[in-house]
């Protein structure tokens, strides 16, 4: 177990080293949620007058949206990494060594989840920059954050599977756009549940975009009820393991095909 | 334990019903440099994988520097070092950090891992490009890297899948003395995969011929050569000489064959070369004949693989190419 674990700790030092030296990716991850928030929170100012929105500032409401699309984007592109290192070997010569089997996915996992925590503060403080006041204050904004990054984490771990199945970069890349964008439409990241059409509001009832979207709201809210909190942080959790299982899946079936 | 390497009856198939091993064996003398011979296709790389526990045989048993590899395949991982046909290096990392890395999920740490990875860039000649990222390595130099990478833990055997691959020549030759150095290495047991004839005969002790998943040959490159009957002689002749002239002295040497004549040149095979190149000479200069020079040759492997595999190596490599 303590091999696993410091594996894993090897594993993720190459990933955050080897992400800190592509200064256009650090560039990107950096100013992308920056654009976002300046952009939709502008774009959908107004939508708060309309009647049964619920909110009184849309910067308030959006920014733990975006903090939760964040991660869930940047999740989504973790399995681009693995492809490449299975196309190099990379894969194939800690196969050989002695290095975990789960320290292979689980270090890129905790990288993920290490560049979420960086990218979810950094979004905080430029909401607060705009204007958005958390009442939560602490406690609201680090639940905000992890509801964020077990989402993220559990994404990583599907892009991670689908990334070892289809071994190909397109592939992965059209698969991720093609769930995530949608899912985060059918969350109420960028739109009050009340305003949804209702056959979406019942798939959003089952959108883990939504589980952390909601958690984190909640948390960020003055007097926040913790149980609806906990309970979407508990359903973050499953879906994660569940994730994390369907990825060590795809794993075998990699290693069996070699 | 007298063999650091065996595998019997390996038999491995693909999805889609390509059999890749159809039966292999092999034995692998501890301390030795052990050749594995063939074509691209021919399940070289597929019995490196099964014995590196990448892979599992369909059928059949391998033991590695003792281990069993189906039932103890975490001993074998540790006894082994592996440097692939796909090198496994990582590109945005520096060349020590890979070995340092290399090094630390064997559970290497501190001052031995350090120095262990200072030494391996020492020897390799990577000193001045130890701190540069490996992306910024030539050809060459990556390969050497991946030596050192799979030497770092101190496996007792290490497999060299085509090593040579893709290398200019220059760099192949340098490859060539690096494997000859770790040869030379006390106790360490290296298997090699080529699809070079010539990698085989200069490197290793022992070589097995594979083809289409079998086993064809096996023994010293020497063996192998010497089930083919003779030595070649060849005969650069100072002039132009009547065929019959030369053929009636060559015909009074004992155990001389296959005789041919061409204008300048005449061919000729022999049990024993040597024995047979004063006689070959002397019978020349009685009939007034001048040679310019002699040579005498080995059968190559191309030779033996042909006899073997009923098909020269080049068009088995062509075969394959073809989709």
């Amino acid at each position: 177990m303590t091999h696993v674990i410091s594996d894993t700790l090897f594993m993720t030092h190459r990933h955050v080293r080897n992400l800190l030296r592509q200064p256009a990716w650090i560039l990107i991850s950096l100013v992308q949620p920056v654009v976002w928030l300046l952009l939709y929170g502008a774009l959908f100012r107004k939508i708060v007058e309309i009647p049964g929105f619920g909110a009184a500032s849309y910067i308030d409401f959006l920014t733990p949206g975006i903090v939760v699309m964040t991660c869930l984007f940047s999740a989504g592109w973790s399995g681009m990494d693995l492809i490449e290192d299975i196309d190099r070997g990379v894969v194939d010569r800690f196969l050989v060594s002695p290095a975990s089997r789960s320290s292979l996915i689980a270090g890129r996992l905790v990288q993920g989840a290490l560049v979420g925590v960086i990218q979810s503060v950094i979004i905080v403080v430029l909401g607060l920059i705009v204007g958005a006041e958390y009442p939560g204050g602490i406690p609201g904004i680090a639940a905000l954050t992890i509801a964020a990054v077990l989402l993220g984490t559990a994404v990583g771990a599907l892009s991670n599977a689908i990334g070892v199945l289809s071994r190909n970069v397109e592939t992965m890349v059209a698969v991720s756009n093609f769930v995530l964008l949608p899912l985060t439409f059918m969350s109420s990241v960028f739109m009050a549940r009340a305003l949804m059409p209702g056959w979406m509001q019942s798939i959003a009832t089952y959108n883990p975009v939504e589980w952390a979207v909601r958690a984190g709201r909640e948390a960020l809210a003055a007097g926040p009820d913790w149980s609806v909190v906990l309970s979407r942080m508990g359903w973050l959790v499953l879906f994660t393991l569940v994730c994390g299982w369907l990825a060590t899946a795809a794993f075998r079936v990699y290693q069996k095909s070699i | 334990m007298d063999n650091a390497i065996e595998a019997r009856g390996l038999v491995k198939t693909y999805r889609g019903g390509v059999r890749a091993l159809d039966g292999v064996s092999l034995a692998v003398e501890t301390g030795s440099v052990f050749g594995l011979l063939g074509p691209n296709g021919a399940g070289k790389s597929t019995a490196v994988k099964i014995l590196t526990t990448l892979s599992r045989p369909d059928t059949g048993e391998a033991f590695v520097a003792g281990h069993d590899v189906l039932r103890h395949p975490a001993k074998v991982r540790l006894a082994i070092g592996c440097v692939a046909q796909k090198s496994g290096l990582d590109l945005q990392a520096t060349g020590r950090e890979n070995l340092l890395l290399q090094g630390r999920v064997y559970g290497m740490r501190g001052a031995a891992l350090h120095s262990r990875a200072q030494e391996l860039i020492d020897r390799f000649g990577l000193a001045e490009a130890a701190d540069r990222t490996v992306r910024t390595y030539s050809g060459g130099m990556q390969r050497k890297l991946d030596v050192a990478v799979g030497l770092m833990h101190r496996p007792q055997v290490l497999f060299l899948d085509e090593p040579t691959t893709g290398l200019d020549p220059e760099a192949r030759v340098d490859m060539w003395n690096e494997i000859a150095r770790l040869a030379g290495d006390e106790g360490l047991t290296i298997l090699m995969t080529t699809h070079y004839l010539e990698e085989a005969d200069g490197l290793a002790r022992r070589l097995a011929i594979v083809d289409r998943g079998r086993v064809v040959a096996e023994g010293t490159p020497d063996e192998l050569k010497g089930e083919l009957r003779g030595d070649a002689i060849h005969v650069e002749l100072e002039e132009h000489q009547m065929d019959g002239e030369v053929r009636r002295a060559l015909e009074r040497v004992p155990d001389l064959y296959d005789i041919s004549v061409e204008a300048r040149a005449l061919h000729a095979r022999a049990d024993s070369g040597a024995r047979a190149v004063p006689l070959v000479l002397a019978s020349l200069e009685a009939e007034g004949v001048k040679v310019a020079s002699v040579t005498v040759s080995r059968p190559s492997l191309d030779d033996v693989y042909l006899r073997h595999a009923g098909r020269a190596f080049n068009e088995a490599d062509q075969e394959v190419k073809k989709p």
